[in-house]
Protein backbone atom coordinates (compact mmCIF):
# COMPACT_ATOMS: atom_id res chain seq x y z
CA UNK A 1 0.00 0.00 0.00
CA UNK A 2 1.34 3.45 -0.87
CA UNK A 3 0.78 6.55 1.20
CA UNK A 4 -2.00 8.94 0.22
CA UNK A 5 -2.75 12.34 1.74
CA UNK A 6 -4.79 10.58 4.41
CA UNK A 7 -3.23 7.11 4.71
CA UNK A 8 0.20 6.87 6.33
CA UNK A 9 2.44 3.78 6.63
CA UNK A 10 5.58 3.45 8.74
CA UNK A 11 4.51 6.01 11.36
CA UNK A 12 5.99 5.78 14.83
CA UNK A 13 2.57 4.77 16.14
CA UNK A 14 2.17 1.77 13.83
CA UNK A 15 5.81 0.73 14.32
CA UNK A 16 5.67 0.88 18.11
CA UNK A 17 2.11 -0.45 17.95
CA UNK A 18 3.19 -3.87 16.68
CA UNK A 19 5.48 -4.18 19.70
CA UNK A 20 2.49 -3.32 21.91
CA UNK A 21 0.59 -6.22 20.33
CA UNK A 22 3.37 -8.64 21.30
CA UNK A 23 3.29 -7.73 25.00
CA UNK A 24 2.85 -10.58 27.43
CA UNK A 25 4.00 -13.08 24.82
CA UNK A 26 7.02 -15.10 23.81
CA UNK A 27 9.10 -14.61 20.64
CA UNK A 28 11.01 -17.75 19.69
CA UNK A 29 14.17 -18.24 17.60
CA UNK A 30 13.55 -20.75 14.79
CA UNK A 31 15.84 -22.03 12.05
CA UNK A 32 13.33 -23.75 9.75
CA UNK A 33 9.58 -23.88 8.97
CA UNK A 34 9.06 -26.96 11.16
CA UNK A 35 10.36 -25.16 14.23
CA UNK A 36 8.28 -22.12 13.28
CA UNK A 37 5.15 -24.30 13.29
CA UNK A 38 6.09 -25.70 16.70
CA UNK A 39 6.44 -22.14 17.99
CA UNK A 40 3.10 -21.01 16.55
CA UNK A 41 1.33 -24.12 17.84
CA UNK A 42 2.69 -23.41 21.31
CA UNK A 43 1.24 -19.89 21.29
CA UNK A 44 4.33 -17.84 20.40
CA UNK A 45 3.42 -14.27 19.39
CA UNK A 46 6.22 -14.09 16.79
CA UNK A 47 9.21 -16.00 15.53
CA UNK A 48 12.77 -14.85 14.89
CA UNK A 49 14.02 -16.48 11.69
CA UNK A 50 17.76 -17.17 11.74
CA UNK A 51 20.17 -19.75 10.34
CA UNK A 52 21.73 -20.79 13.62
CA UNK A 53 20.50 -20.22 17.16
CA UNK A 54 22.95 -18.25 19.30
CA UNK A 55 24.25 -21.38 21.07
CA UNK A 56 25.38 -22.76 17.71
CA UNK A 57 26.82 -19.42 16.58
CA UNK A 58 28.83 -19.42 19.80
CA UNK A 59 29.99 -23.00 19.20
CA UNK A 60 30.77 -22.66 15.49
CA UNK A 61 32.49 -19.29 15.52
CA UNK A 62 33.12 -17.50 12.23
CA UNK A 63 31.23 -14.47 10.94
CA UNK A 64 27.49 -14.58 11.63
CA UNK A 65 25.40 -12.74 9.03
CA UNK A 66 21.81 -12.09 7.96
CA UNK A 67 19.97 -15.33 7.08
CA UNK A 68 19.39 -16.62 3.56
CA UNK A 69 16.26 -14.89 2.17
CA UNK A 70 14.91 -18.25 1.00
CA UNK A 71 14.88 -19.56 4.55
CA UNK A 72 13.13 -16.41 5.79
CA UNK A 73 10.50 -16.69 3.03
CA UNK A 74 9.86 -20.35 3.84
CA UNK A 75 9.21 -19.42 7.44
CA UNK A 76 6.97 -16.51 6.38
CA UNK A 77 4.95 -18.98 4.33
CA UNK A 78 4.71 -21.48 7.18
CA UNK A 79 3.15 -19.31 9.90
CA UNK A 80 0.53 -16.58 10.30
CA UNK A 81 2.27 -14.80 13.21
CA UNK A 82 4.81 -12.00 12.70
CA UNK A 83 8.26 -13.03 11.44
CA UNK A 84 11.32 -11.14 12.63
CA UNK A 85 14.86 -11.44 11.28
CA UNK A 86 18.29 -10.21 12.33
CA UNK A 87 20.62 -7.75 10.64
CA UNK A 88 24.20 -7.05 11.73
CA UNK A 89 24.78 -3.91 13.80
CA UNK A 90 25.29 -1.04 11.37
CA UNK A 91 24.58 -3.16 8.28
CA UNK A 92 21.82 -1.05 6.76
CA UNK A 93 22.05 -2.94 3.46
CA UNK A 94 21.08 -6.19 5.19
CA UNK A 95 18.21 -4.27 6.80
CA UNK A 96 17.11 -3.00 3.37
CA UNK A 97 17.03 -6.59 2.12
CA UNK A 98 14.97 -7.72 5.12
CA UNK A 99 12.53 -4.83 4.56
CA UNK A 100 12.22 -5.83 0.90
CA UNK A 101 11.36 -9.36 2.05
CA UNK A 102 8.53 -7.92 4.13
CA UNK A 103 9.74 -9.14 7.53
CA UNK A 104 7.61 -7.68 10.30
CA UNK A 105 10.43 -6.58 12.64
CA UNK A 106 14.21 -6.28 12.19
CA UNK A 107 16.48 -7.11 15.10
CA UNK A 108 19.71 -5.11 14.80
CA UNK A 109 21.48 -7.74 16.81
CA UNK A 110 24.72 -8.23 18.68
CA UNK A 111 24.27 -11.98 18.13
CA UNK A 112 25.51 -11.42 14.58
CA UNK A 113 29.02 -10.10 13.89
CA UNK A 114 28.88 -6.27 13.85
CA UNK A 115 29.39 -4.61 10.45
CA UNK A 116 30.13 -1.13 11.78
CA UNK A 117 32.01 -0.45 14.98
CA UNK A 118 30.95 3.18 15.26
CA UNK A 119 27.44 3.54 13.88
CA UNK A 120 24.19 1.74 14.35
CA UNK A 121 21.58 1.79 11.59
CA UNK A 122 19.49 4.96 11.10
CA UNK A 123 16.24 3.20 11.84
CA UNK A 124 14.04 6.23 11.17
CA UNK A 125 14.82 5.74 7.46
CA UNK A 126 12.84 2.47 7.37
CA UNK A 127 9.14 1.62 7.16
CA UNK A 128 9.71 -1.67 8.97
CA UNK A 129 10.21 -1.31 12.75
CA UNK A 130 13.42 -2.28 14.57
CA UNK A 131 14.16 -3.94 17.90
CA UNK A 132 17.59 -3.40 19.47
CA UNK A 133 19.36 -4.82 22.50
CA UNK A 134 20.54 -2.77 25.47
CA UNK A 135 22.51 -3.45 28.62
CA UNK A 136 21.59 -0.19 30.39
CA UNK A 137 19.29 2.80 30.11
CA UNK A 138 21.76 4.98 28.20
CA UNK A 139 22.19 2.34 25.52
CA UNK A 140 18.41 1.82 25.31
CA UNK A 141 17.77 5.56 24.85
CA UNK A 142 20.52 5.89 22.24
CA UNK A 143 18.87 3.10 20.24
CA UNK A 144 15.45 4.75 20.63
CA UNK A 145 17.03 8.03 19.50
CA UNK A 146 18.13 6.20 16.34
CA UNK A 147 14.55 5.02 15.79
CA UNK A 148 14.28 1.66 17.57
CA UNK A 149 10.63 0.91 18.37
CA UNK A 150 11.26 -1.91 20.84
CA UNK A 151 14.09 -2.54 23.30
CA UNK A 152 15.16 -5.93 24.59
CA UNK A 153 17.61 -6.29 27.40
CA UNK A 154 20.57 -8.12 25.84
CA UNK A 155 21.45 -10.77 28.35
CA UNK A 156 24.15 -13.12 27.07
CA UNK A 157 22.66 -14.97 24.09
CA UNK A 158 23.23 -18.67 23.62
CA UNK A 159 24.36 -19.35 27.18
CA UNK A 160 21.17 -20.67 28.77
CA UNK A 161 22.23 -18.55 31.73
CA UNK A 162 19.79 -15.87 32.82
CA UNK A 163 22.25 -13.94 34.98
CA UNK A 164 23.17 -11.32 32.37
CA UNK A 165 19.54 -10.77 31.38
CA UNK A 166 18.77 -10.06 35.02
CA UNK A 167 21.76 -7.71 35.31
CA UNK A 168 20.70 -5.71 32.23
CA UNK A 169 17.02 -5.59 33.10
CA UNK A 170 17.74 -4.48 36.66
CA UNK A 171 20.20 -1.89 35.38
CA UNK A 172 17.56 -0.39 33.05
CA UNK A 173 14.70 -0.39 35.56
CA UNK A 174 16.83 0.87 38.46
CA UNK A 175 18.07 3.80 36.37
CA UNK A 176 14.50 4.60 35.32
CA UNK A 177 13.58 4.83 39.01
CA UNK A 178 16.61 7.05 39.58
CA UNK A 179 15.41 9.39 36.80
CA UNK A 180 11.96 9.51 38.33
CA UNK A 181 13.30 10.63 41.70
CA UNK A 182 15.81 13.12 40.30
CA UNK A 183 15.04 16.82 40.37
CA UNK A 184 15.11 18.93 37.21
CA UNK A 185 18.71 20.09 37.82
CA UNK A 186 19.99 16.53 38.12
CA UNK A 187 18.39 15.28 34.90
CA UNK A 188 20.85 17.23 32.72
CA UNK A 189 23.79 15.54 34.43
CA UNK A 190 22.04 12.17 34.23
CA UNK A 191 21.55 12.62 30.48
CA UNK A 192 25.24 13.50 30.16
CA UNK A 193 26.33 10.48 32.23
CA UNK A 194 24.02 8.16 30.31
CA UNK A 195 25.17 9.69 26.99
CA UNK A 196 21.48 9.70 26.10
CA UNK A 197 19.32 12.31 24.34
CA UNK A 198 18.00 14.74 26.97
CA UNK A 199 14.38 14.77 25.67
CA UNK A 200 14.22 10.99 26.07
CA UNK A 201 15.66 11.18 29.61
CA UNK A 202 13.01 13.77 30.49
CA UNK A 203 10.31 11.55 28.99
CA UNK A 204 11.46 8.57 31.06
CA UNK A 205 11.62 10.69 34.22
CA UNK A 206 8.04 11.83 33.61
CA UNK A 207 6.46 8.52 32.58
CA UNK A 208 8.47 5.99 34.59
CA UNK A 209 9.01 3.70 31.62
CA UNK A 210 10.79 3.63 28.26
CA UNK A 211 9.04 5.41 25.36
CA UNK A 212 8.81 1.96 23.70
CA UNK A 213 8.05 -1.51 25.13
CA UNK A 214 10.84 -3.24 27.10
CA UNK A 215 11.25 -6.97 26.47
CA UNK A 216 13.93 -9.35 27.71
CA UNK A 217 16.33 -11.65 25.83
CA UNK A 218 19.49 -13.64 26.31
CA UNK A 219 19.75 -16.79 28.40
CA UNK A 220 16.10 -17.47 29.23
CA UNK A 221 15.74 -21.25 29.24
CA UNK A 222 13.06 -22.32 31.74
CA UNK A 223 9.49 -21.28 32.64
CA UNK A 224 10.81 -19.92 35.94
CA UNK A 225 13.34 -17.79 34.02
CA UNK A 226 10.46 -16.31 32.02
CA UNK A 227 8.52 -15.64 35.21
CA UNK A 228 11.59 -14.02 36.80
CA UNK A 229 12.25 -11.53 34.02
CA UNK A 230 8.55 -10.72 33.62
CA UNK A 231 8.37 -9.96 37.37
CA UNK A 232 11.47 -7.78 36.98
CA UNK A 233 9.61 -5.62 34.46
CA UNK A 234 10.06 -7.24 31.06
CA UNK A 235 6.79 -6.97 29.11
CA UNK A 236 7.53 -10.00 26.92
CA UNK A 237 10.27 -12.57 26.44
CA UNK A 238 12.59 -13.55 23.59
CA UNK A 239 13.72 -17.16 23.86
CA UNK A 240 16.57 -18.13 21.57
CA UNK A 241 18.40 -21.37 22.11
CA UNK A 242 16.34 -22.20 25.20
CA UNK A 243 13.49 -23.89 23.32
CA UNK A 244 15.09 -25.97 20.59
CA UNK A 245 18.23 -26.86 22.59
CA UNK A 246 16.12 -28.34 25.39
CA UNK A 247 15.30 -32.03 25.76
CA UNK A 248 11.62 -31.66 24.75
CA UNK A 249 11.21 -28.47 22.63
CA UNK A 250 7.44 -28.86 22.13
CA UNK A 251 6.73 -29.06 25.85
CA UNK A 252 9.28 -26.38 26.66
CA UNK A 253 7.70 -24.02 24.12
CA UNK A 254 4.23 -24.51 25.61
CA UNK A 255 5.56 -24.16 29.15
CA UNK A 256 7.43 -20.91 28.54
CA UNK A 257 4.33 -19.38 26.87
CA UNK A 258 2.17 -20.29 29.88
CA UNK A 259 4.84 -18.95 32.20
CA UNK A 260 5.01 -15.59 30.43
CA UNK A 261 1.23 -15.11 30.60
CA UNK A 262 0.80 -16.34 34.18
CA UNK A 263 4.19 -15.05 35.35
CA UNK A 264 2.90 -13.93 38.72
CA UNK A 265 1.12 -17.19 39.57
CA UNK A 266 3.70 -19.59 41.08
CA UNK A 267 1.28 -22.53 41.01
CA UNK A 268 1.06 -22.25 37.20
CA UNK A 269 4.85 -22.03 36.92
CA UNK A 270 5.12 -25.14 39.11
CA UNK A 271 2.58 -27.01 37.02
CA UNK A 272 4.20 -26.27 33.66
CA UNK A 273 7.70 -26.94 35.03
CA UNK A 274 6.80 -30.41 36.26
CA UNK A 275 8.36 -33.27 34.29
CA UNK A 276 9.58 -30.91 31.62
CA UNK A 277 12.85 -32.72 30.90
CA UNK A 278 16.17 -30.93 31.02
CA UNK A 279 16.65 -27.38 29.86
CA UNK A 280 19.56 -26.57 27.55
CA UNK A 281 22.88 -27.40 29.21
CA UNK A 282 24.17 -23.85 29.25
CA UNK A 283 27.39 -22.01 30.00
CA UNK A 284 28.66 -20.40 33.15
CA UNK A 285 29.34 -16.79 32.16
CA UNK A 286 32.92 -16.62 33.47
CA UNK A 287 33.89 -19.50 31.13
CA UNK A 288 32.88 -17.60 27.97
CA UNK A 289 35.51 -16.68 25.41
CA UNK A 290 33.28 -14.06 23.79
CA UNK A 291 30.73 -11.75 25.38
CA UNK A 292 28.13 -10.89 22.72
CA UNK A 293 26.54 -8.22 24.94
CA UNK A 294 29.69 -6.11 24.61
CA UNK A 295 28.92 -5.63 20.93
CA UNK A 296 27.07 -2.38 20.27
CA UNK A 297 27.48 0.69 22.47
CA UNK B 1 -23.71 -1.21 34.86
CA UNK B 2 -21.46 -3.95 36.27
CA UNK B 3 -17.73 -3.95 35.94
CA UNK B 4 -15.88 -4.12 32.64
CA UNK B 5 -13.06 -6.61 32.12
CA UNK B 6 -10.15 -6.66 29.68
CA UNK B 7 -8.96 -10.11 28.64
CA UNK B 8 -5.33 -10.01 29.82
CA UNK B 9 -3.71 -13.12 28.39
CA UNK B 10 -1.58 -11.26 25.86
CA UNK B 11 -1.61 -8.05 23.85
CA UNK B 12 -2.21 -4.34 24.41
CA UNK B 13 -4.20 -4.74 27.60
CA UNK B 14 -2.73 -1.67 29.27
CA UNK B 15 -3.97 0.67 26.52
CA UNK B 16 -7.54 -0.59 26.85
CA UNK B 17 -7.43 -0.16 30.63
CA UNK B 18 -6.07 3.37 30.16
CA UNK B 19 -8.76 4.30 27.61
CA UNK B 20 -11.51 3.00 29.87
CA UNK B 21 -9.95 4.82 32.83
CA UNK B 22 -9.97 8.05 30.77
CA UNK B 23 -13.75 7.57 30.48
CA UNK B 24 -14.01 7.09 34.23
CA UNK B 25 -14.64 3.36 33.88
CA UNK B 26 -12.61 1.18 36.23
CA UNK B 27 -11.79 -2.04 34.45
CA UNK B 28 -10.35 -5.34 35.67
CA UNK B 29 -7.85 -7.69 34.06
CA UNK B 30 -9.33 -11.10 33.24
CA UNK B 31 -7.03 -14.12 33.11
CA UNK B 32 -9.06 -16.81 34.93
CA UNK B 33 -12.64 -18.16 34.79
CA UNK B 34 -13.30 -16.68 38.24
CA UNK B 35 -12.25 -13.24 37.02
CA UNK B 36 -14.49 -13.65 33.97
CA UNK B 37 -17.45 -14.50 36.20
CA UNK B 38 -17.02 -11.18 37.97
CA UNK B 39 -17.40 -8.91 34.94
CA UNK B 40 -20.53 -7.67 33.14
CA UNK B 41 -18.78 -6.75 29.89
CA UNK B 42 -15.48 -7.68 28.30
CA UNK B 43 -12.90 -6.17 25.96
CA UNK B 44 -10.84 -8.54 23.80
CA UNK B 45 -7.64 -6.59 23.12
CA UNK B 46 -5.27 -6.42 20.20
CA UNK B 47 -2.50 -8.99 20.15
CA UNK B 48 -1.80 -12.17 18.22
CA UNK B 49 -5.07 -14.01 17.67
CA UNK B 50 -3.41 -17.45 17.50
CA UNK B 51 -1.60 -16.86 20.79
CA UNK B 52 -4.71 -15.51 22.55
CA UNK B 53 -6.83 -18.40 21.23
CA UNK B 54 -4.24 -20.87 22.51
CA UNK B 55 -4.07 -19.20 25.92
CA UNK B 56 -7.88 -19.09 26.19
CA UNK B 57 -7.89 -22.88 26.00
CA UNK B 58 -4.99 -23.48 28.36
CA UNK B 59 -6.42 -21.01 30.89
CA UNK B 60 -9.79 -22.76 30.99
CA UNK B 61 -11.42 -19.60 29.67
CA UNK B 62 -12.36 -20.78 26.19
CA UNK B 63 -15.58 -22.59 27.13
CA UNK B 64 -16.45 -20.17 29.92
CA UNK B 65 -16.26 -17.24 27.52
CA UNK B 66 -18.30 -19.15 24.94
CA UNK B 67 -21.06 -19.67 27.48
CA UNK B 68 -21.02 -16.00 28.50
CA UNK B 69 -21.20 -14.92 24.85
CA UNK B 70 -24.14 -17.25 24.26
CA UNK B 71 -25.83 -15.66 27.27
CA UNK B 72 -25.44 -12.18 25.75
CA UNK B 73 -22.25 -10.86 27.35
CA UNK B 74 -21.44 -7.44 25.82
CA UNK B 75 -18.03 -7.64 24.16
CA UNK B 76 -15.76 -5.27 22.25
CA UNK B 77 -13.02 -6.95 20.24
CA UNK B 78 -10.25 -4.95 18.55
CA UNK B 79 -8.07 -6.46 15.82
CA UNK B 80 -7.15 -9.88 17.25
CA UNK B 81 -10.31 -9.61 19.38
CA UNK B 82 -12.40 -9.12 16.22
CA UNK B 83 -10.81 -12.24 14.68
CA UNK B 84 -11.77 -14.28 17.76
CA UNK B 85 -15.39 -13.07 17.48
CA UNK B 86 -15.80 -13.46 13.70
CA UNK B 87 -17.93 -16.19 12.16
CA UNK B 88 -15.51 -16.79 9.30
CA UNK B 89 -11.72 -16.28 9.20
CA UNK B 90 -9.89 -16.28 5.86
CA UNK B 91 -6.12 -16.84 5.55
CA UNK B 92 -5.98 -18.13 9.11
CA UNK B 93 -4.34 -21.25 10.43
CA UNK B 94 -5.89 -24.51 9.26
CA UNK B 95 -7.17 -25.05 12.81
CA UNK B 96 -8.13 -21.41 13.43
CA UNK B 97 -11.15 -21.29 15.71
CA UNK B 98 -13.31 -18.52 17.01
CA UNK B 99 -16.63 -17.85 18.69
CA UNK B 100 -18.65 -16.95 15.61
CA UNK B 101 -20.48 -14.35 17.69
CA UNK B 102 -20.29 -11.74 14.95
CA UNK B 103 -21.65 -12.59 11.49
CA UNK B 104 -18.69 -11.22 9.55
CA UNK B 105 -15.98 -12.74 7.37
CA UNK B 106 -12.53 -11.34 8.11
CA UNK B 107 -9.27 -11.90 6.28
CA UNK B 108 -6.24 -12.06 8.56
CA UNK B 109 -3.56 -9.51 7.63
CA UNK B 110 -6.05 -8.41 4.98
CA UNK B 111 -4.21 -5.15 4.37
CA UNK B 112 -0.77 -6.80 4.26
CA UNK B 113 2.21 -7.41 6.53
CA UNK B 114 3.67 -4.91 8.99
CA UNK B 115 5.25 -2.68 6.32
CA UNK B 116 1.68 -2.03 5.08
CA UNK B 117 0.36 -1.20 8.57
CA UNK B 118 -1.12 2.29 8.46
CA UNK B 119 -2.90 5.21 10.05
CA UNK B 120 -5.95 6.75 8.37
CA UNK B 121 -9.01 8.77 9.37
CA UNK B 122 -12.25 6.78 9.66
CA UNK B 123 -15.80 7.91 9.12
CA UNK B 124 -18.46 7.14 11.72
CA UNK B 125 -22.06 6.63 10.59
CA UNK B 126 -22.97 10.13 11.86
CA UNK B 127 -20.33 11.59 9.51
CA UNK B 128 -17.76 12.45 12.18
CA UNK B 129 -14.15 11.30 11.91
CA UNK B 130 -12.03 9.26 14.30
CA UNK B 131 -8.35 8.27 13.95
CA UNK B 132 -7.70 4.72 12.81
CA UNK B 133 -4.55 2.68 13.52
CA UNK B 134 -4.30 -0.58 11.57
CA UNK B 135 -1.52 -3.02 12.50
CA UNK B 136 -1.34 -6.23 10.45
CA UNK B 137 -5.06 -5.69 10.58
CA UNK B 138 -7.84 -8.08 9.63
CA UNK B 139 -10.05 -6.83 6.80
CA UNK B 140 -13.81 -7.25 7.14
CA UNK B 141 -14.81 -8.66 3.75
CA UNK B 142 -18.46 -9.53 4.32
CA UNK B 143 -21.16 -8.70 6.83
CA UNK B 144 -24.17 -10.95 7.42
CA UNK B 145 -27.72 -9.87 8.28
CA UNK B 146 -28.05 -8.14 11.61
CA UNK B 147 -24.59 -6.62 11.45
CA UNK B 148 -24.58 -2.86 11.72
CA UNK B 149 -21.63 -0.96 10.21
CA UNK B 150 -20.66 1.88 12.55
CA UNK B 151 -17.51 3.13 10.83
CA UNK B 152 -15.80 2.78 7.46
CA UNK B 153 -12.39 3.39 5.94
CA UNK B 154 -12.09 4.72 2.39
CA UNK B 155 -9.88 2.05 0.82
CA UNK B 156 -9.15 2.85 -2.82
CA UNK B 157 -12.69 4.16 -3.28
CA UNK B 158 -14.32 1.30 -1.38
CA UNK B 159 -15.87 1.93 2.01
CA UNK B 160 -14.43 -0.92 4.08
CA UNK B 161 -16.39 -1.65 7.25
CA UNK B 162 -13.98 -1.24 10.18
CA UNK B 163 -16.29 -0.98 13.19
CA UNK B 164 -19.30 -3.31 13.33
CA UNK B 165 -21.91 -4.30 15.86
CA UNK B 166 -24.35 -7.16 16.16
CA UNK B 167 -26.43 -6.70 19.30
CA UNK B 168 -24.06 -6.73 22.28
CA UNK B 169 -21.04 -7.83 20.23
CA UNK B 170 -18.77 -5.13 18.81
CA UNK B 171 -15.73 -5.59 16.60
CA UNK B 172 -13.11 -3.17 15.27
CA UNK B 173 -10.41 -4.07 12.76
CA UNK B 174 -8.34 -1.13 14.03
CA UNK B 175 -6.97 -0.11 17.44
CA UNK B 176 -9.03 2.69 19.05
CA UNK B 177 -7.02 1.99 22.24
CA UNK B 178 -3.77 3.20 20.65
CA UNK B 179 -4.93 6.79 20.19
CA UNK B 180 -6.13 9.42 22.66
CA UNK B 181 -9.58 9.37 21.02
CA UNK B 182 -12.07 7.60 23.30
CA UNK B 183 -15.09 7.60 20.97
CA UNK B 184 -15.30 3.87 20.28
CA UNK B 185 -14.94 2.85 23.92
CA UNK B 186 -17.44 5.53 24.93
CA UNK B 187 -20.03 4.25 22.45
CA UNK B 188 -19.48 0.69 23.73
CA UNK B 189 -19.73 1.70 27.39
CA UNK B 190 -22.83 3.81 26.71
CA UNK B 191 -24.51 0.77 25.18
CA UNK B 192 -24.18 -1.23 28.39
Amino acid sequence: MSDTPTTRTGSTLVKRGLADMLRGGVIMDVVNPEQAKVAEDAGAVAVMALERVPADIRRDGGVARMSDPQMIQEIQAAVTIPVMAKARIGHFAEAQVLEALGVDYIDESEVLTPADEENHIDKWAFTVPFVCGATNLGEALRRIGEGACLIRSKGEAGTGNVVEAVRHLRSITAMIRRCQSADANELYAIAKDLQAPLPLVLEVAESGHLPVPLFCAGGISTPADASLVRQLGAEAVFVGSGIFKSEDPVRMAHAVVEASTHFDDPSTIAKVSTGLGSAMRGWETSSLEQRLAERGW
Amino acid sequence: MGSVGVLALQGDVREHLATLAALGVGAERVRTPAELDAVAALVLPGGESTAIAHLLRTSGLADALGERLAAGLPVLGTCAGLILLAREVLDGRADQWGYGALAVAVRRNGYGRQIASFEAPLTLSDGTSVPGVFIRAPRIEACGPGVEVLATYDHDGEADPVLVRQGPVWGASFHPELTADTTVHRLFVESL
